[in-house]
């Protein structure tokens, strides 16, 4: 087992090394340099003040030299400085990734305690009432938009408490209250979504799990239902969902792109976005490096949560 | 003419064909109602030019931020143009982006998917490699950054939402397809000496339509909610070309107070669609292929 967990680890480097090759050439084909947007295509600057400011950045170097010193770099665990403010790329993260994480943690909180319990009813009550209205209810949540959802809770917001949602972040532990305030409300529009994709999943594995053999043995043994649905059903039907939810999860740290533009908070999906149309190549290479090696990070983790949730699972 | 026994043969097809029709109602209601949701959008696509009562870009600043009348049905925008208008025309945007994506998107990862299934050694690596690859991006981030390097526009967005489509769909059909390689059929046409291609295209391919179709339905609604996020972060369609996502941009959010309508018409058009995509989704997925997990 440890050699599978090994090679599963290095099996992890050719991903992020082809990563590393798409974000790079992808980034380079933008048009346009951070050099070029901020002193504009005219004649105001001479051509050897551009000159010397591309020097600056390293970006007079050809372009595979290029790509060796960042691919080096990130090797020695150096994001270099971000183009666009001059401090360092980690430093920038990682002011920002406090919020990110907060609201990931809580979008996932709002999932599970949703997903378990609805997507089990459903199931349980399948093509009843109360399945139709958990289906109606998830594949609604499915086609809302969470940042269409986030326009109108704002609105809701102004219009019912005279609330907008505060220009300055304010970290839990310096004030919690005002914290969850400001939070919750992103929370519940990504985790909406978050916790439909989740009940969806929770549903058909169990409805695939009630389906065995040993459900029946366990009926035909005399165990009280409810039991029998907790017990032997949603524990073996929580693989996928645990799948579910780490993957969703992971897209989270890189993928609030838009949640946060709506409640104008300044997290990393938010950077994201500027990094790419200031052209700040150090910093979207960094943060598009992130959120894949979180994504296989959280791949790696889920496939040890399966050997430990399903003790047939043994990997060579 | 038709002789009496061909007549009959044809009603009997027709009368079958109907009772599919009618037998996939009354199973999956939800499924129906999506159906007909969708149909509803496409009309609207299609004879916009006929539906639209006002010019979908002209703008006309004499009738700014008109709320909801019987002019303007769903009121007018900070351009004074209606927004009904441009509802009716954004189905066309969407639809057409949708529907593209996600066939070109479905059918090359079928293809994909079956080539690696069929191969297996270094090709079915190397395809799964380059997944493992495309699959580490976050969706939204991967197409973000491809528009940014193509442009925006209604083509451009197309291609930044099919790329990312075609790893998760050569997934699900390389999985079917790899059960389906050992199959007699499958064998007995290698024995006879079947060329690759041969096998591909007419035992395999076939074969895989259940979990094509299912894929290519769940990703309709993924590919509008996709196009709309990249419109509203200003990095997909462009203005003035009518799309949902690029109306809740900008004065819908700033003058969310002054016109609440600005704000709900669009993401309304969004959620319906993308609500109608996903059960018609998933009653073609119970249908035809109930063991698959979307």
């Amino acid at each position: 087992m440890q050699r599978y967990l090994i090679s599963r680890l290095l099996m992890t480097i050719p991903t992020l090394f082809g990563v590393a090759v798409i974000t790079f050439i992808l980034l380079r084909l933008i048009p346009g340099d951070i050099v070029m947007l901020r002193y504009g295509t005219g004649a105001l600057v001479s051509e050897d003040v551009l000159r010397a400011e591309r020097a600056r950045y390293g970006l007079d170097k050809p372009l595979h030299e290029q790509f060796v010193n960042w691919l080096w770099g990130l090797v020695r665990g150096d994001l270099g400085l971000s183009m666009w403010t001059g401090k360092p790329v980690a430093y920038e993260v990682a002011i920002r990734l406090e919020l990110t994480l907060q609201l990931a943690i809580m979008a996932t909180i709002i999932a599970v305690t949703l997903a378990i319990p609805l997507g089990t009813l459903a199931a349980v009550k399948q093509n009843t009432w109360v399945d139709y209205a958990v289906r109606v209810f998830s594949i609604a949540g499915l086609a809302m938009p969470s940042f269409w959802l986030g326009i109108l809770m704002i609105l809701l917001l102004l219009i019912f408490f005279r609330w907008s949602p505060p220009v300055v972040f304010t970290p839990f532990w310096k004030d919690p209250l005002a914290n969850l305030t400001q939070l919750i409300w992103p929370a519940l529009a990504v985790g909406y979504r978050y916790s439909a994709v989740s009940t969806r999943m929770m549903r058909s594995a169990l409805l695939e799990v009630l389906r065995e053999d040993y459900i029946r043995t366990a009926r035909a043994k005399g165990l009280v239902e409810y039991l029998v649905i907790i017990r032997h059903g949603v524990r073996n039907a929580l693989l996928p969902v645990v799948t579910v939810i780490g993957l969703e999860f992971a897209f989270l740290i890189g993928g609030l792109v838009v949640t946060e533009q709506v409640f104008n908070l300044n997290g990393l999906g938010k950077l994201i976005v500027e990094a790419i149309s200031r052209r700040d190549y150090t910093m979207t290479q960094a943060l598009i490096m992130l959120s894949a090696a979180v994504f296989v990070f959280v791949n790696f983790l889920l496939d040890l949560c399966y050997m430990w949730l399903d003790p047939r699972i043994r990997y060579r | 003419m038709q002789t009496g026994l061909a007549q009959e043969a044809t009603l009997l097809r027709k009368a079958h064909r109907q009772n599919i029709v009618l037998r996939f109602v009354r199973r999956y209601p939800l499924g129906a109602f999506g159906a007909g949701v969708l149909l509803v959008f496409a009309a609207a696509a299609v004879f916009a030019d006929q539906l639209a009562p006002h010019d979908p870009i002209a703008n006309n600043f004499a009738v700014m931020f008109r709320p909801p009348s019987p002019e303007y049905p769903l009121g007018t925008d900070n351009f004074g143009r209606d927004v009904l208008s441009r509802i009716i025309f954004g189905a066309r945007t969407a639809l057409l982006v949708a529907f593209t994506s996600s066939f070109v998107g479905a059918t090359l990862g079928a293809l994909l998917g079956v080539i690696s299934a069929h191969f297996g050694g270094w090709v079915d690596d190397l395809i799964q490699r380059i997944t493992d690859v495309i699959l580490a991006f976050p969706l939204i981030i991967l197409a973000l950054a491809m528009v940014a390097a193509l442009g925006t526009g209604t083509l451009n967005v197309i291609i930044a939402i099919t790329i990312p489509m075609i790893p998760r769909v050569s997934r699900v059909i390389r999985a079917s397809a790899l059960a389906l390689r050992e199959m007699p059929f499958v064998e007995a046409a290698r024995a006879l000496g079947a060329s690759d291609a041969r096998i591909i295209l007419f035992h395999l391919l076939p074969n895989v339509v259940a979990p094509y179709l299912v894929m290519l339905t769940a990703f309709l609604g993924q590919a509008i909610l996709l196009e709309a996020s990249l419109s509203f972060l200003g990095l997909g369609v462009a203005e003035p070309t009518p799309a949902w996502g690029l109306m809740l941009r900008g004065a819908a959010t700033q003058f969310a107070e002054r016109a609440p309508w600005l704000a709900l018409a669009p993401g309304m058009a969004i959620s319906l669609g993308v609500f109608a995509f996903n059960l018609l989704g998933d009653a073609l997925r119970d249908a035809l292929d109930p063991r698959l997990r979307l």
